[in-house]
């Protein structure tokens, strides 16, 4: 790479997966062998994506660390970039500048039970964590994957859902909010805490990471107190909204925090630390 | 190395001015333009103003300028190609007659942009810059350097500094740096020697209005305060105390498309603005201009103490003197000083 920190790596969209209405996963393959072979990262990473004339847009990379040669993004079209993104196609190239942030710390989850909660659009921040474990799974006792979104069309993943539903060492609970099933809809109705609260988890030996939106994070904090879990075994992601990525554009701070830098990951403990500014 | 003090006669700066023009560098320095003192680009020593206390905007804009392109990419049949910056196209530029609190704030700035990742595109505008500060003889209410670690006479950031030094015009010249011998080694016969003035005699009076470790120490228990409210009250959140600030540094950064090709820039931004934090989703983190303006001075007075080892303020005035709805920083920063908490 040059000196100018601002330069992406040309990246090609390989394959682009519809995920729900709005949102699409792309695999991303690098243009040139040697940022390839240069690039590394680490669940929780994020990057700042672009499409050459309208901007760079920010997102986690929704692939693990353990699947080599590519990366994934996914999201939802929702502003300029993501809309211009969602006009791409299989070949099309975009840019990427990354990794950047902090990390999950999987290395110390080693021996405990994993619980993953995630709503809706956040489970791609989540998927690169949950592959991370399940491809190294010796490493980790029980794994739960408690899931929800709006309405079954929202679901994303839905093929790696199924997947999950059928392995033996994964328990998948899948949710939809209320009047968002579909007729043949098999998994739980209702928000994400009620079904935590239900499936009641235990604490012991356990880290819990919670994505999601702001009212379901809020809901699920308390739920997870109540089963007993920690401050600090329960981990979220900040994701606010950023341009630079790494610490000088100004805007992504909470407090003396900076996400981009001192996040995105962040124990319950740490976030308790931070004023209400997020 | 060993600071040189020389003296400088009356009528030799314009001299030092032909002699660094016909060295082919750029001389960037202040102008009057109607009652408006900026920065710009001086052809003849005539265009340059001497009298004044501060300029519009500061001198940040050498180093870290308004618009910035960061790369230029062109689509054609085969594909996309993108190059960035070319750095080796940064001029050369002496930045003639700089207040120190510009020349202070210039080594904030570099804080910022070195703060782990290292930004090179500014490095290099900074390295290409000669500064000649010029000291403050004159001051107004609006200037508080004292308050926040300058003087009007402070060499930091200066390669070479003048202090007008007697009433006939003549100058002591304090050279700093490499950088400064190098410019003074042009016209060695201008740099009189005996240049050992007490220039303190010729300096504006500052009169001290606040401790900023003590502001510090307040902010750590006042986010939470009703303070930045009645302190806001009258913010518009136009920007434009960020916008003349020689330490603000925060930044958009925006594609602009011409069919295509096209470039993607870094733009000077604002804290103060209301969708400068927005997300997508519609969820603000900071909704309202009080917690916008809470930003602003934590930022300078707390953040950046805290991370990056200095203070983001320089005490030059100019964002009272733009502000307008007439906020006055100084005002409200003895206010958090004797904030009760």
């Amino acid at each position: 790479m040059t000196d100018n920190i601002y330069m992406p790596y040309l990246m090609k969209v390989e394959k682009i997966t519809w995920e729900a209405p709005g949102v699409k996963t792309f695999m991303l393959k690098f243009v040139n062998d040697e940022d390839q072979v240069n690039f590394s990262f680490k669940a929780g990473q994020f990057g700042e994506y672009s499409v050459y004339g309208a901007g760079e847009s920010t997102f986690c990379i929704a692939s693990s660390p353990t699947r080599k040669g590519y990366i994934e993004c996914t999201f939802r079209q929702t502003g300029k970039v993501t809309n211009a993104l969602a006009n791409c196609e299989e070949g099309s190239v975009i840019g990427f500048r990354g990794p950047y942030g902090n990390i999950f710390p999987i290395d110390e989850w080693k021996g405990k039970n994993l619980l993953f909660i995630a709503g809706g659009i956040a489970l791609p921040p989540m998927r690169c964590v949950i592959w991370n474990a399940l491809d190294i799974r010796e490493n980790f006792r029980d794994v739960t994957i408690i899931y929800g979104a709006r309405s079954v069309k929202d679901l994303v993943y839905k093929y790696e859902l199924e997947e999950w539903q059928r392995r033996k060492d994964i328990k998948l609970i899948t949710t939809v909010d209320p009047g968002g099933e579909a007729p043949d809809w098999r998994g739980e109705i209702g928000f994400v805490p009620t079904i935590v609260e239900k499936a009641a988890p235990s604490s012991q030996n356990t880290v819990a990471i919670v994505c999601g939106p702001p009212v379901m994070i809020k809901y699920t904090f308390p739920v997870l107190a109540k089963l007993g879990f920690a401050d600090e075994n329960i981990y979220t992601t900040l994701e606010n909204r950023m341009k630079c990525g790494f610490g000088k554009c100004g805007r992504c701070n909470v407090g003396k925090v900076y996400v981009c830098k001192d996040g995105p990951v962040f124990t319950l403990a740490q976030l308790k630390e931070l004023p209400d500014e997020y | 190395m060993n600071i040189e003090k020389r003296y400088i006669r009356k009528g030799s700066l314009e001299k030092l001015f032909e002699i660094i023009k016909s060295d082919s560098r750029t001389v960037v320095g202040p102008s009057a333009r109607n009652d408006k003192i900026s920065f710009k680009k001086i052809e003849k020593y005539s265009e340059i103003t001497a009298d004044y206390i501060q300029t519009t905007q500061s001198a940040k804009e050498t180093a870290f300028p308004r618009t910035e392109k960061i790369l230029d990419y062109s689509k054609n049949s085969d594909g996309i190609s993108v190059i960035g910056t070319d750095l080796n196209e940064i001029p050369e530029i002496v930045l003639w007659g700089v207040r120190p609190c510009d020349t202070i704030g210039a080594g904030e700035l570099s804080a910022i942009f070195n703060w782990d990742y290292r930004d090179e595109i500014y490095n290099n505008r900074k390295s290409h810059i000669a500064v000649l500060g010029f000291s403050c003889s004159k001051a107004d209410e609006y200037c508080f350097c004292t308050s926040v670690g300058g003087n009007p006479g402070s060499t930091e950031g200066s390669d070479i500094l003048f202090t007008r030094a007697g009433d006939d015009g003549d100058y002591l010249a304090e050279i700093m740096t490499e950088k400064g011998l190098q410019i003074a080694s042009l016209a060695p016969d201008l740099f009189e020697k005996d240049g050992n003035v007490d220039k303190s005699g010729y300096l504006a009076k500052v009169p001290v209005k606040f401790d900023r470790e003590q502001v510090r120490e307040k902010l750590e228990k006042l986010f939470e305060s009703g303070m930045w409210v009645d302190q806001s009250l009258k913010c518009l959140g136009c920007g434009a105390c960020a916008y003349v600030c020689p330490t603000c540094a925060c930044f958009d950064i925006q594609d602009e498309a011409h069919g295509r090709s096209g470039s993607r820039i870094r733009c000077w931004d604002s804290c103060g603005f209301s969708i400068f934090t927005l997300h997508t989703s519609g969820h603000n983190p900071r909704e309202v201009q009080s917690q916008r303006w809470r930003q602003r001075i934590m930022h300078k007075f707390s953040y950046m103490p805290d991370r990056l080892a200095v203070y983001g303020c320089t005490g030059c005035g100019r964002c009272s003197r733009a502000c307008p709805a007439d906020m006055n920083i100084l005002e409200q920063l003895i206010s958090i000083q004797e904030a009760i908490v």
